[in-house]
């Protein structure tokens, strides 16, 4: 089997901070990436992108160049549009590569699988029309797309008002921003602003945005509750309920967003420890401050081990790089404090403002676990949350029984889109803990293989 | 097909041609497929194999699977995973796809 010393899995900022960091520590490094290009999401396509185009993303994504041109120049290895199908506790890694399936191992693996945006079931939401914001930033970073005839924004969190602040300068009509957090979320938040003004930049860039969305005449609705996506096969109109009245606005597409978090896929595949994180509502890998798993010569960094966002991740996968570094021989353990001390204090600085953020924007509980019983919770497999609920008073008791009865989460995104949403329905229910109820057992192949790539399977010389 | 969306235009633009249900459409080069297929006005990439219903790229980043298509002769494709090349062919995927059922 093809054997390497580290592996990073993941090209966004902790990926390309920790496979730069680890190189350059001479490390033979090899970082392996879905996309074409480095960059992640949040950099997505920043190598290529226009000059207008990043313009019109703004500064803070125009920062993702300089990470991207220390990773080209440090010697580590790239492995772009590589597809990971598993990974075990033996740091065996399962990789799709121009459709040849192969096997490699590494001394150590640093997973910075990055975030995904918080699935929430709502009725209408898989509509043609419907996307997520994620999905509308995407198309404007790698292909120069934007709205042509309005849109409608609805949800919670940060990402809604930089799209929209990036729309308003791309010339999109903004029918309207649905503000879903609940009108508490402020005041629960307020205890925290202490400690977030040590990270003020990010609480002033939120207000200049809201400031120049509301100065060009974009309206806002807040406290909006009960949307609703409505159309026969693609979006017409949203409805929605603001101060006691119901709403419509008819609009071709509805971009919505619920915060991110942790893409837990592969690390759940890992069996190491995972706990479920009550601020930030999602799975989380268990790591000590290195971003050490539960199992030997694994790490998870970045969003994908609790999200932080791009400054935090970048921070992280220097320090997990030069704990990588000494657990490979190269460093002591008094290099590799003193190499670190910088990258730790300046992520401990940024990750402060995460407790007020977290509170802020902290979906409404109506959202996570009493959706309608008629609403869809798995996409794929058109479970609704009625038939999960029938499921949980014929006497299931956790996710897995409940996805093996209702066959939710088995469909093609492999429970990605419904698994938080049935856990927290399932707790919610029996008003069990969420470690109770669970989350799906994540089991390879964890991306789609057909048996073909499988028979055909490079292992070189398998080992064991 | 007219498209909700509509393309920033660029000086260094750059274009391939591919087809998608057997009709000639221009995607940007460095287009994902699933990007190219809402650019070009198609309204949904494939129906469910459950109950037909409609459905269109959602998550854009390969964690939702509505965008699957096939992808010169290939079913299920992740198609926001995929960049368009010049003469590819692209088909919207029915309800179960062939040779998966």
């Amino acid at each position: 089997m093809e054997q390497h010393e580290l592996v990073i899995i993941g090209g966004g900022p902790a990926g390309l901070a920790a496979a730069a960091t680890a190189a350059k520590a001479g490390v033979e490094s090899l970082l392996m990436d879905e996309q074409a290009t480095p960059g992640g999401q949040v950099y997505r396509a920043v190598g290529e992108t226009s000059v207008q185009r990043a313009a019109l993303l703004g500064p803070d994504y125009q920062r993702g160049r300089e990470l991207v041109e220390q990773f080209n120049d440090s010697g580590a290895g790239y492995l772009p549009n590589t597809t990971l199908w598993n990974l075990n506790d033996q740091r065996e890694i399962g990789i799709l590569r121009d459709g040849q399936a192969s096997l490699i191992c590494a001394d150590r693996v640093i997973i910075a699988s990055g975030a995904m945006e918080r699935p929430i079931p709502f009725p209408g939401w898989t509509l043609p029309g419907v996307m997520t914001a994620g999905a509308g930033q995407i198309l404007l970073k790698s292909s120069g797309l934007v709205p042509g005839n309005g849109l409608v924004l609805a949800g919670v969190g940060p990402l809604l008002l930089l799209l929209a602040w990036q729309y308003l300068r791309a010339g999109v009509k903004i029918h309207a921003i649905l503000d879903m957090a609940p009108t508490g979320n402020l005041w629960k938040a307020l205890p925290h602003l202490p400690n977030a003004l040590r990270a003020h930049h990010y609480i002033l860039k939120g207000l200049q945005y809201q400031l120049q969305l509301k100065w060009a005449g974009v309206k806002f609705f807040n406290g909006v509750t009960d949307l609703q996506a409505v159309g026969n096969d693609s979006l017409e109109a949203v409805e929605f309920t603001h101060r006691n009245s119901r709403q419509s606005i008819k609009t071709p597409l509805l971009f919505s967003h619920f915060g991110v978090i942790p893409d837990s896929h592969l690390s759940r595949c890992t069996a190491c420890d995972h706990r479920w994180d009550s601020a930030q509502l999602c799975w989380r890998p268990v790591t000590d401050e290195w971003g050490n798993s539960s199992l030997d010569g694994i790490s998870v960094i970045g969003d994908g081990a609790g999200i932080g966002g791009a400054v935090a991740a970048r921070h992280a996968g220097r320090v997990a790089a030069f704990e990588s570094v000494r657990a490979l021989g190269y460093m002591n353990e008094k290099q590799r404090d003193e190499a670190a001390r910088e990258d730790q204090r300046w992520m401990k600085d940024d990750l402060r403002i995460r407790p007020f953020l977290e509170a802020l924007f902290r979906p409404p509980s109506a959202l996570l676990s009493e959706s309608e019983d008629k609403t869809l919770v798995c996409r794929c497999e058109e479970i609704n949350a009625g038939e999960i609920r029938c499921a949980i008073r014929a006497g299931h008791e956790d996710t897995n029984q409940i996805k093996f009865l209702t066959r939710c989460g088995m469909g093609p995104c492999q429970g990605r889109q419904c698994d938080n949403a049935v856990s927290q329905i399932v707790a919610h229910e029996l008003g069990v803990d969420m470690l109770v109820a669970g989350g799906y057992r994540i089991r390879p192949p964890i991306r789609p293989l057909t048996i073909e790539q499988l028979a055909a399977l490079d292992v070189g010389s398998v080992s064991k | 097909m007219s498209s909700p969306f509509r393309r920033i235009e660029e000086p260094s633009d750059c274009w391939v041609e591919i087809q998608i249900d057997g009709q000639t459409t221009r995607a940007r080069e460095g287009d994902s497929v699933a990007a190219a297929m809402l650019a070009s006005g198609l309204s949904s990439s494939r129906t469910t194999p459950i109950s037909g219903a409609p459905r269109a790229p959602y998550c854009m980043m390969g964690v939702c699977f509505e965008c699957l298509v096939e992808i010169d002769g290939i079913p299920n494709r992740q198609s926001c995973q995929i960049v368009v090349q010049e003469g590819m062919q692209i088909c919207r995927q029915i309800g179960t796809a062939e040779g998966y059922r």
